[in-house]
Parts: structure tokens; C-alpha cells; sequence
């Protein structure tokens, strides 16, 4: 188990090197230099480079920069905010992004359970086909289309909920964005765990609870769940990429000031310094999300953790 | 006590089968081959033979549409900005008659003598060219990322588990290094990098697209590598090419067909995320992804705009999602009763 779990972390370490050395490269690489102002003469833009630390070799750049990347030091914006802190930007976003998404994946997980559990239960019955449908349908339409439908007819035809982010009322007017996001989410935990359960209910142990004159309830809630439950769990890791890919289009959709459209910001307003820190953050967010999948399958289902092992 | 035989056999009460003249030949246990066993399964599977229906129609459809009527994707008729569907039969029943907010704009804006299928969009181009052409940008794009995936993928992950060792060690800690990037960060910032066009995104979306075929590879020659025929090829004399593609390969064909159909629906999803971004193909070429981008900026008063794009990127999605659900099932009945 150590050494499996050593193995992952070095790795997600590694994996983060790898990010940090292409967001450098990148970096020099981008077209154009934040400094294209035709005000500005050749000796302050020297001076720019000297105080943005552009004039040393590349080497020694670069672990500046990975340097100052990894004790939060982000860089200063170029056009967005001119000279903030990209940091404190981030982390006055990062919170509410987070938010929306832990929001979609209870909302997915939850209805996702219910429906995959109802349908297995109910199996090749209408409540079975019904829950079939929904849930291709669900991990066929993209999450921003979604977003945009339930923006036009519950934000903008019904007017239930509002069609921007309202500071004042935050939870309550994050609850469109995040079931837009929880269906993809919800539709293949709905599919995962139908299969698993008829799988599990089909099994010979199941067999042997029932001939022990169990009742239904009863085996369900304690025998049939808990197999159902732990492969769920390896659904997780593209679930959360679904996620964090929705997001930032679901932001700026929706208006919500988060790092999704922080980046999009960046993007539109050629600030690269901004749009590669969000990069930088979401693909922290992402390592630290699969490293946590990770570890708890291995500790969860040895199996995994052996065949890992031997690799 | 029961009588057992009420009366007792002849000679002849039985006769030999050929020698009734008949031929007879055991039909249900019958020998099928592996594709014809597929394509049985497969034809059972009423979504996957619509959402096969549906690519087909779509793919013509794009092969076509765009010079089904005299508008170009990039003419603009200044005027004619904005004008909803209009279809020359169906008009007559008050619906598609090119009304909005119950006045007939297309007399207002003295456009009576055009009939916009799909109406037009905020320049003044015909939606219906558009859209197809839009079609045919992204099919492109998804089909070229997904080819070139399971290419790079299967090689990568045929070479890595068939030759084990060191070369499997020091290439699947790549694979994994490259796993841990996110999909959304690299098509972001190749994007940005990229000059924009279709050649950029399709290697955008390649970057990261071949490692869930590599795994498939690996795992299927770490399987076969081992058994009894492959070792007999190799001690006939077969070269390691030779083993890897003819014996090792035919035994991935199937998943590298379902995984290829299951990839097409997230390189599309992909692409439009990157539209979205305003990263997506130049204009005025369009993507059904751009579509969606530039419907979506006057959604609140021309709906249609938008609605048309969404709902062919969805059917085709939605499609390719069943076919790939009926294709997995065919290949591997085992799952069928599920």
C-alpha cells in the first residue's frame, strides 16, 4: 500500500513538473509581448523586461518561475487588472468555482444514484427504458447547451431564477449553473451504477441473503449497495475532468466570477500572464483530484492496487 | 401398477434419416462468423441502428447541404439580418412563414422572394448553409483527431506492452505524466499559441486524445502475448512485426472501433469548447461549435439562431453515443442481457 501510494504521488509531482515546463515554454513562445503599447520607447521596455525578470537566461527563468508558481506567487496581471497580484485574483475566484462544482457533482451524484438504483430494481421495466434514455441523453448534450437552455427557459421565459450570478444571493442563484453541469455527471453515474446493481443483485451472495428470508429493503440497503457503491467510485476520475472542462464555459455563461471565466478573460483580452496561472490552478485542482481518486481505489479494491503494483 | 409399454416396437416403426429423403441440416446451432454474429446482435439494437440512421443523414447532409440553394456560408445580404425560418410549402400552415413577433419581416425588410430555410443569422447569411457547412467542419475535425488518435494510440500502446521491460516502464510513465495534464488546459493554451484554423485544433485535441487507445492496446497484447499460438508463431520464426500485426491485432479490432465511435462525440464537445473560447476556426468559416458561440449572443431575442446548431451538435452527439452503445454490445455479447 506505501509503495503504491509513493508511486501515485510521485508522479502527480512529476505530472506537475511537466505542466510547469510547458507552461514556461509557452510562455516564451506566446505571439506578441505584453508590452505592445507603441507609446512605450525601447529603453522602457527594456526596463519593463528587466522588472519582469525577462532578461535572464532560460534556465535560470525557469526555476525562478517554478519557484514563484509554487509559493503562490502567480505573477502580475497585464491587461485585465494591470499590475494585481494574479494570486489575489485567484483566490478571491477560487472559492465559488469550487463551490459550483461540489454543488453539481451532489446534484449529479444524488439523482444519478437514485436513478441508476430505481432502474436496476425495476429492470426492463418503463421506469428502466425511461432513466435509459435519460441518461444517454445526458452524457450525449454538453453541459454549456444545457446551461443554455435552462438559461432561456427557467432563468429568462419562467424568470424562477436569476440568468446572472447575483452577489447577494449567491447559493440560490448558483443552483441553475450547477444542474447544468451535474448532468453529465448524473447520467453516467446513473449508467455505471444500473449495471453494477444488476451485476451485484444477480450474484449468488445476493441469492443466499434472499434465501435467508432477508427482506428486500433490507438487502438492499446493506448488501446490494455497498458492491454497488465502490465501483462507482472509478467513474469519478472522467467525471471530474467532464467537470472542470464545463466549467469555465458554464461560467462565463452564466456570469459567475470564478476562474473559468477568469481564464476566458485572459483569453479574450491577450493577457497570457492571467490565462496561464488558471491553467496553472485548475491543473493543481486536477492533479490533487486524481491523486485522491486514485488512493482511494487502491484502498478500496486491492485488486487495482496489485495489478498497479506489478506494472 | 402402471403399465410402461402399451405396445411393443417394430422394426420399422423408425426410420433413418437420410432415409427419408429429406436433408436435414442442424440450423440452430449453425456456424456463424465472428461479423455476422456482430452484425445480428447489432441489428437488434433499435438505438444504435437510429443513431446510425442519423450519422448517415447528418454526413449526407453536410456532403450537400451547403450548395443545396443559391446562398454562399459567407454571402451577406444586408437587409436580410436576422430573419426567422421560412420554408416554401410549410408557410401555408403558419408555420416556418418567417413571422416574428407576429409580423411578416421578410415584407418588411422586402426580402418576399427569399426563402431562409433556417432563417439567417445577425449578418445577414443563410443559416441552412452555414449550419451544414458547420456540420462538415466539425465531422472533419473529429473524425481526422480520432484517426490520428487510434493511429498514434494503438502503435504507442502495441509497442509498449509487446516489448514489456524497460521501454514499457520509461513509455507508460509518459503516458501517465501526459495523463495527469488536463484535456482542458492543453487545447486551451494550444489554442492560443496555434495560429487559429483546423490544422491547430485537430492537433490541439490529438495531444492528449491517443493515451485512452494506448491503454487498450497495451492491455489487449499483455493479454495475448503470452498464449499458446503466439508463442507458436514465434518459435516458427515470425518476426516481432509480423506477431504484433497479425496475431495481436485482429484480437483489438472491435475495441478500437467502439473506442474510436465513443471518441468522436468528446473531440466535437471539444471543439465547440474551444469556438466558445473564441479559439475555434476563423471566420467566416464556420463550426457547429462557433454556430453554437455566436447563436448564443443574441439567444434572448432570436432564439433560432442558436437553436438549429444545438440541436444538430446534440442528434449528432446523441447519435454517435447510441451507435457506439449497440457497437459495444454487438462485439461483446457477454454484456447483452444486462
Amino acid at each position: 500500500m506505501k509503495k503504491y501510494i509513493t508511486k501515485r504521488i510521485l508522479i502527480s509531482i512529476a505530472t506537475l513538473f511537466f505542466i510547469l515546463l510547458v507552461l514556461f515554454i509557452l510562455m516564451d513562445l506566446m505571439p506578441g509581448s505584453p508590452f505592445n503599447d507603441e507609446k512605450l520607447s525601447e529603453a522602457q521596455i527594456a526596463a519593463l523586461y528587466v522588472k519582469y525578470g525577462l532578461d535572464k537566461p532560460v534556465v535560470i527563468r525557469f526555476f525562478l518561475y517554478v519557484k514563484n508558481m509554487l509559493s503562490g506567487d502567480l505573477g502580475v496581471s497585464y491587461a485585465i487588472n494591470k499590475n494585481f497580484a494574479i494570486s489575489q485574483m485567484v483566490k478571491e475566484r477560487l472559492g465559488i468555482s469550487i463551490l459550483v462544482g461540489a454543488m453539481a457533482m451532489g446534484f449529479g451524484t444524488i439523482f444519478g444514484l437514485i436513478l441508476g438504483i430505481t432502474s436496476a430494481l425495476k429492470h426492463n421495466s418503463w421506469i428502466d427504458n425511461l432513466s435509459s434514455i435519460i441518461s444517454v441523453i445526458g452524457v450525449s448534450v454538453p453541459s454549456y447547451v444545457c446551461a443554455m437552455l435552462l438559461a432561456y427557459f427557467i432563468a429568462f421565459k419562467l424568470k424562477l431564477f436569476p440568468v446572472l450570478y447575483n452577489k447577494s444571493l449567491p447559493v440560490f442563484s448558483l443552483i441553475l449553473p450547477a444542474l447544468a453541469l451535474s448532468v453529465s455527471p448524473m447520467a453516467n453515474i446513473a449508467r455505471f451504477t444500473r449495471s453494477e446493481m444488476i451485476d451485484v443483485l444477480s450474484s449468488d451472495y445476493i441469492s443466499l441473503v434472499q434465501s435467508m428470508g432477508i427482506k428486500d429493503n433490507k438487502m438492499i440497503a446493506t448488501h446490494a449497495m455497498r458492491n454497488t457503491l465502490i465501483p462507482v467510485i472509478t467513474v469519478m476520475g472522467p467525471i471530474l475532468v467532464n467537470l472542470l472542462t464545463g466549467s469555465s464555459v458554464i461560467e462565463k455563461i452564466f456570469g459567475i466570477p470564478g476562474i473559468g471565466s477568469l481564464m476566458i478573460n485572459g483569453i479574450q483580452m491577450n493577457d497570457y500572464n492571467v490565462t496561464i496561472a488558471c491553467a496553472f490552478v485548475y491543473s493543481v485542482m486536477y492533479i490533487i483530484m486524481m491523486l485522491i481518486v486514485d488512493i482511494l481505489y487502491g484502498v478500496i479494491d486491492p485488486r487495482i492496487r496489485i495489478s498497479k503494483e506489478e506494472k | 401398477m402402471t403399465v410402461y409399454h402399451e405396445h411393443d416396437f417394430h422394426e420399422d416403426d423408425f426410420l433413418y434419416a437420410h432415409e427419408s429423403g429429406k436433408k436435414i441440416i442442424d440450423k440452430s446451432y449453425k456456424a456463424t462468423s465472428y461479423l455476422k454474429d456482430v452484425w445480428s446482435n447489432f441489428k437488434k439494437n433499435k438505438g444504435a441502428i437510429i443513431g446510425f440512421v442519423i450519422i448517415v443523414v447528418i454526413i449526407l447532409m453536410a456532403a450537400i447541404g451547403p450548395s443545396m440553394n443559391e446562398h454562399t456560408y459567407k454571402s451577406i445580404i444586408h437587409g436580410h439580418e436576422c430573419l426567422t425560418p421560412r420554408v416554401p410549402f410549410l408557410e401555408k400552415f403558419g408555420i416556418f412563414d418567417g413571422s416574428y413577433m407576429g409580423k411578416d419581416y421578410y415584407a418588411i425588410k422586402g426580402a418576399s422572394d427569399y426563402y431562409y430555410w433556417f432563417g439567417a443569422d445577425t449578418q445577414g447569411r443563410d443559416i441552412w448553409t452555414r449550419v451544414w457547412l458547420g456540420t462538415r467542419v466539425s465531422l472533419i475535425i473529429a473524425f481526422s483527431a480520432v484517426v490520428i488518435d487510434i493511429c498514434f494510440g494503438m502503435v504507442y500502446g502495441l509497442v509498449s506492452g509487446f516489448f514489456g521491460g524497460i521501454v514499457d516502464i520509461l513509455m507508460q510513465r509518459f503516458a501517465e505524466i501526459l495523463n495527469g495534464v488536463p484535456t482542458l488546459v492543453v487545447v486551451t493554451l494550444l489554442g492560443l499559441v496555434l495560429p487559429a484554423g483546423m490544422v491547430s485544433i485537430i492537433f490541439a485535441l490529438m495531444i492528449t486524445g491517443w493515451i485512452p487507445m494506448e491503454r487498450i492496446a497495451r492491455a489487449q497484447v499483455m493479454k495475448v502475448k503470452e498464449q499458446e499460438y503466439v508463442l507458436a508463431s514465434r518459435t516458427l520464426g515470425a518476426s516481432r512485426l509480423a506477431i504484433i500485426f497479425q496475431e495481436i491485432l485482429p484480437n483489438i479490432f472491435g475495441q478500437v472501433i467502439i473506442t474510436s465511435m465513443l471518441s468522436i462525440p468528446s473531440a466535437i464537445f471539444l471543439e465547440a469548447y474551444l469556438s466558445f473560447l473564441g479559439l475555434g476556426v476563423p471566420a467566416p468559416l464556420a463550426s457547429l461549435g462557433s454556430l453554437v458561440a455566436d447563436g448564443y449572443k443574441s439567444m434572448t431575442t432570436f432564439p433560432h439562431i442558436l437553436a438549429v446548431p444545438v440541436i444538430i451538435m446534440s442528434l449528432l452527439m446523441l447519435s454517435f453515443n447510441l451507435f457506439a452503445d449497440g457497437l459495444r454490445d454487438a462485439f461483446d455479447p457477454k454484456q447483452l442481457n444486462r
